[in-house]
Parts: structure tokens; C-alpha cells; sequence
């Protein structure tokens, strides 16, 4: 089959708008998460809406809604016992993480039979998305976007100097509580493309790529929106070909994407 | 006499469970300059942090006759990431922002401001370098950059010449004489000796505070006041000694 014919069938184009919109939330929301070293708090988010996939598999509702409700808990959790010294930063993403995998098990465990599409969760699927999950990212990625395009100078400003940003009168608690319900959301709607597994790449490595060749929070966004999408969809073609799973596939690409740039950057710049 | 524009009264400030400031009074008038000196952990910080609205006291009273956006500030050291990617002008024009403000502004009078502060500050070279390829002083002139760029009544400095080198710390302390014309300074330092020939007066700060109405103090005074002699007088950087002081 020639690629062109691909690009016809109906589940492929479903793919590619996920793709797309994945790339525009994932690209912005990452730029923040890398920005700020929130890197290790995304992996625990991620891991911890395991326990909301088990929940919902166990109750008979979404577990993609599981997810998005146990990801917000962890989301506010994290920031609010990180604010008040209660516990330190490392240790509260550590429980979390192990406490939201150990729930998820022990529901699925619990739960009759056999848990169906339980592997796509855990590695995704981004050919099985569905025109309601398709609906929700682009109500996410036009919410993340407006957020984003309308209070972008708070939100660098904010990023980069808390305390000044407080004394300015910027409400940083609101910002910061706002932004790591975005990074949850995100993370569980990413979560159907590249699965708990491996999505905190999707999120980090388009931004490192970016960063390799420019030093402006604007810019890496707009790169890691463009160059996101060009690895899923070219990881989606990948997969497609040689017959091995869409995450992992998009997740390789970008992986030795990331590795040509910086041989690109050695070769051209020096280091 | 006219109303003063920082007026505390009988507070007390705890940092982390620790009692950083003892029943501090303190008054602070328009065009005053006043150097604040005293050990490291003797609560300097602490006390400029209560004026900022970023710690609240645990007794007593902090008046300010001005809004705390009319605050210019320089944070002690490089407290920022050097990572974060950043430009200079960015840094600089967060300065101007005041509140949750929607959108883009006026982005021409936000530039132009920008490029004001960095021809006062010497940096106007700098533009849109990233601020992880500064070195220590140049970073030191954008954060002072920014503390000025939004023409402030008041302006906090902590520890400024930390990380720069001779000649920034004499441009430095030059320009903040020219600007209390028109701006109130208040400098955290713990040398003494480097701030006095620029400074009005001088408030020692140990846990309480005294206020001491010149720029130049004997190390019997200082002695009274309870702030250590040696530290005060001897940091790492050539400076003048006061008075009679002799070095042990």
C-alpha cells in the first residue's frame, strides 16, 4: 500500500488529528514542564492515574475519566504538601507514583474477567482513538492554547522568578494551581496516544530537540508543537509499515530525532 | 516632618520556625538611603522580605505609604535558574508587569522601557542573549535592570555587589547615588566598609535592629548594637575600614 493511500482510511485520519492536537497541548504544556524541572512530578502524575484506569475498569465507568480525576488529585496534592514544606517535593511524587500503580493493579486484579484494552493504556493506541476522546483534546488543546496566548507573560514570569512575580502582584498560587491541572489533563489525554508508560517522552523530548537550537520559552513552544507532530506522524507511518506498536514507534523517532539533532548541533556549532 | 514611607512597629518575624526579627521598629522616609548591615543570619533579609509582603509578621505592624507595586527589588545572589529559557529583555520587562494581565500590552513602550534600563545599567549589548550565556555581573545588572524598570518610589537591593566584580560594584553604587535623587533605597550588605561612603544612614540588624542616624560607625557602636565587629568589617572584598578600626 502506497502512503498516499494510507492517508484515506478513516482510522489513519483519526490518528493524524489526534496527532496534531496531541502535539499542539503536549508542545506547550511540556515547554512548561521542562522549563520548570517538573519533569519527575509529570512521571508521578502519570503513574498515579493508573489507580483511576484500575478504578474505572472496577466500577464500570471511562477509565479514562478515572485517570483524569486521580491525575488532578495527585496534580493538587503534589503542589499543595511541596508549598507547605509538609513533605519534601521527591518524596510526595515517590508515593504517589507507587500508591496510584499499586491502586490501579489491585482493581484490575479485582475486577471480573478480562480487562479489555488494558494494554493500550499502558503503551496507547493512538489508532483506536475515538471521536469523543478526539473532541475532549481539541476542547484541551484550545484551553491549554487560549491559556497560554492570553496570559503568557504571567505564566513565564511566574516560571522563572516566583518570588519576584509575587511581589509584582502576579497571582502566582492561581497560576501555578491552574497550570498543573492542565499538566494533568494533559498527561491523561496523551496517555490514549503513547500510554503511562511512555508518555512523559512526548512531553520532554520535542522541547530538549527545540532547546538544542534556540534559548526563548516562545520559541521551544512553537518548535515542540511542529516538531511533535512531525515525529508522531512520522513514528505513525513507522509503526504502520513495520507492523510494531504506534506509541513506541512515535517515541523511537523522536528519541533518535532528538540524537541527530544534537549530532547536527556538534557537527555545525562545535558542542 | 513628613509621613513616613515604610513605618514598622514592634515586630516580630519567624522564618521556618525560627525567630528571625525581635520587636523591630523602624521607620523609612522619602529620599532616605539607608544601608542595612549585620551578620549573615541576623535577619536582613528577613526584614526586607516583611517590608515586601513576602513574610508575615508574627506580631506588631508594617505601614507603607506607597503601593507595593511602586517597589523596585534585587534578590540576594543568583536565586534564579540560569537554565530557564529566558531572554535578557524578557527578564527585564517582567519588571513592568503589575497584576494577571491579559494579552500582549503595549509592546512598543514595553521595549522601549527595556532598552532604557539596559542603557542605565551599561548591558545595552545584551538585547536578546539567553540569560544562561551571562556571566556573574551581567546578570547581576540585568536583575538590577529590572528592579528599576518600573521607575520605582522605593527601591530594595539585597546584597548587590555579591557575584560582580570591582568595577560593577563602584558603577553600581554610583548609579544608586544618582538615583535616590528621586528614589528611596533601602541596601542590604554585610560589609560596612564597601557601602558607607554612598550610603545616609546605617541600620544594624541582629535579631533586633538599631538605627543609626550617619554613615559612619565606630566599632565601639557596633559593638553596642550587637552586631559582630569582624564579620561586618572584614568580608572577602578590599574595602574601606571605618574609623579607628583595627583588624585583629
Amino acid at each position: 500500500m502506497d502512503l498516499t493511500q494510507l492517508f484515506t482510511y478513516g482510522f489513519f485520519q483519526h490518528a493524524v488529528l489526534a496527532a496534531l492536537l496531541m502535539s499542539v497541548t503536549c508542545g506547550i504544556i511540556g515547554t512548561y514542564i521542562v522549563s520548570r524541572r517538573m519533569v519527575f512530578i509529570s512521571g508521578g502524575i502519570t503513574h498515579a492515574s493508573f489507580g483511576g484506569v484500575g478504578i474505572g475498569y472496577y466500577l464500570g465507568f471511562p477509565p479514562l475519566a478515572g485517570a483524569a480525576v486521580i491525575a488532578v488529585l495527585a496534580a493538587l496534592t503534589t503542589e499543595n504538601l511541596t508549598r507547605r514544606k509538609v513533605l519534601r517535593n521527591d518524596s510526595v511524587i515517590a508515593i504517589l507514583w507507587s500508591l496510584g500503580m499499586a491502586i490501579g493493579i489491585i482493581f484490575v486484579y479485582l475486577t471480573p474477567g478480562y480487562a479489555p484494552n488494558l494494554m493500550s493504556y499502558l503503551f496507547g493506541s493512538i489508532l483506536a482513538v475515538t471521536s469523543t476522546e478526539l473532541w475532549l483534546m481539541l476542547t484541551l488543546a484550545l484551553l491549554v492554547g487560549s491559556v497560554f496566548l492570553l496570559f503568557y507573560r504571567p505564566i513565564l514570569y511566574v516560571a522563572f522568578d516566583e518570588q519576584f512575580a509575587r511581589i509584582r502582584g502576579i497571582p502566582v498560587m492561581f497560576i501555578n494551581y491552574l497550570l498543573i491541572i492542565l499538566v494533568a489533563l494533559t498527561i491523561v489525554l496523551s496517555i490514549r496516544i503513547a500510554g503511562i508508560i511512555l508518555v512523559l517522552s512526548i512531553l520532554t523530548v520535542p522541547q530538549n530537540i527545540t532547546n538544542l537550537f534556540t534559548n526563548r520559552f516562545s520559541h521551544i513552544m512553537i518548535g515542540s508543537v511542529i516538531l511533535g507532530f512531525l515525529a508522531s506522524i512520522l513514528g505513525l507511518v513507522i509503526s504502520y509499515y513495520l507492523d510494531i506498536p504506534s506509541g513506541a514507534s512515535i517515541i523511537f523517532t523522536l528519541v533518535i530525532l532528538y540524537l541527530a539533532a544534537r549530532l547536527m548541533k556538534v557537527l555545525t556549532f562545535g558542542k | 516632618m513628613t509621613a513616613p514611607l515604610i513605618e514598622i512597629k514592634n515586630m516580630d518575624v519567624a522564618y521556618q520556625k525560627t525567630q528571625a526579627l525581635t520587636n523591630v521598629s523602624f521607620s523609612v522616609y522619602e529620599h532616605d538611603f539607608i544601608g542595612i548591615i549585620g551578620p549573615n543570619g541576623g535577619g536582613k533579609t528577613s526584614l526586607i522580605k516583611a517590608i515586601l509582603g513576602l513574610l508575615k509578621p508574627a506580631r506588631g505592624t508594617i505601614k507603607l505609604a506607597l503601593d507595593r507595586s511602586e517597589i523596585g527589588y534585587l534578590p540576594q545572589g543568583h536565586q534564579v535558574d540560569e537554565t530557564f529559557p529566558i531572554s535578557v529583555k524578557e527578564v527585564i520587562a517582567s519588571g513592568l508587569e503589575h497584576g494577571m494581565k491579559m494579552g500582549f500590552g503595549n509592546a512598543r513602550s514595553r521595549h522601549e522601557k527595556v532598552e532604557m534600563a539596559m542603557e542605565r545599567v551599561g548591558i545595552g549589548a545584551l538585547h536578546s542573549r539567553s540569560i544562561g550565556s551571562l556571566s556573574g555581573g551581567e546578570l547581576q545588572r540585568t536583575m538590577l535592570a529590572r528592579a528599576i524598570i518600573s521607575s520605582p518610589r522605593l527601591l530594595v537591593l539585597d546584597e548587590p555587589d555579591s557575584h560582580v566584580d570591582n568595577q560593577f560594584e563602584t558603577e553600581l553604587y554610583s548609579l544608586l547615588k544618582e538615583l535616590n535623587k528621586n528614589i528611596t533605597i533601602l541596601l542590604v550588605s554585610h560589609d560596612i566598609g564597601i557601602i558607607s561612603p554612598y550610603i545616609k544612614t546605617i541600620a544594624c540588624v541582629n535579631r533586633d535592629l538599631h538605627y543609626h542616624p550617619s554613615n559612619e560607625i565606630t566599632t565601639d557602636q557596633l559593638k553596642v548594637y550587637n552586631c559582630p565587629v569582624e564579620i561586618i568589617a572584614h568580608g572577602p572584598v578590599p574595602h574601606r575600614v571605618i574609623k579607628e578600626h583595627v583588624p585583629e
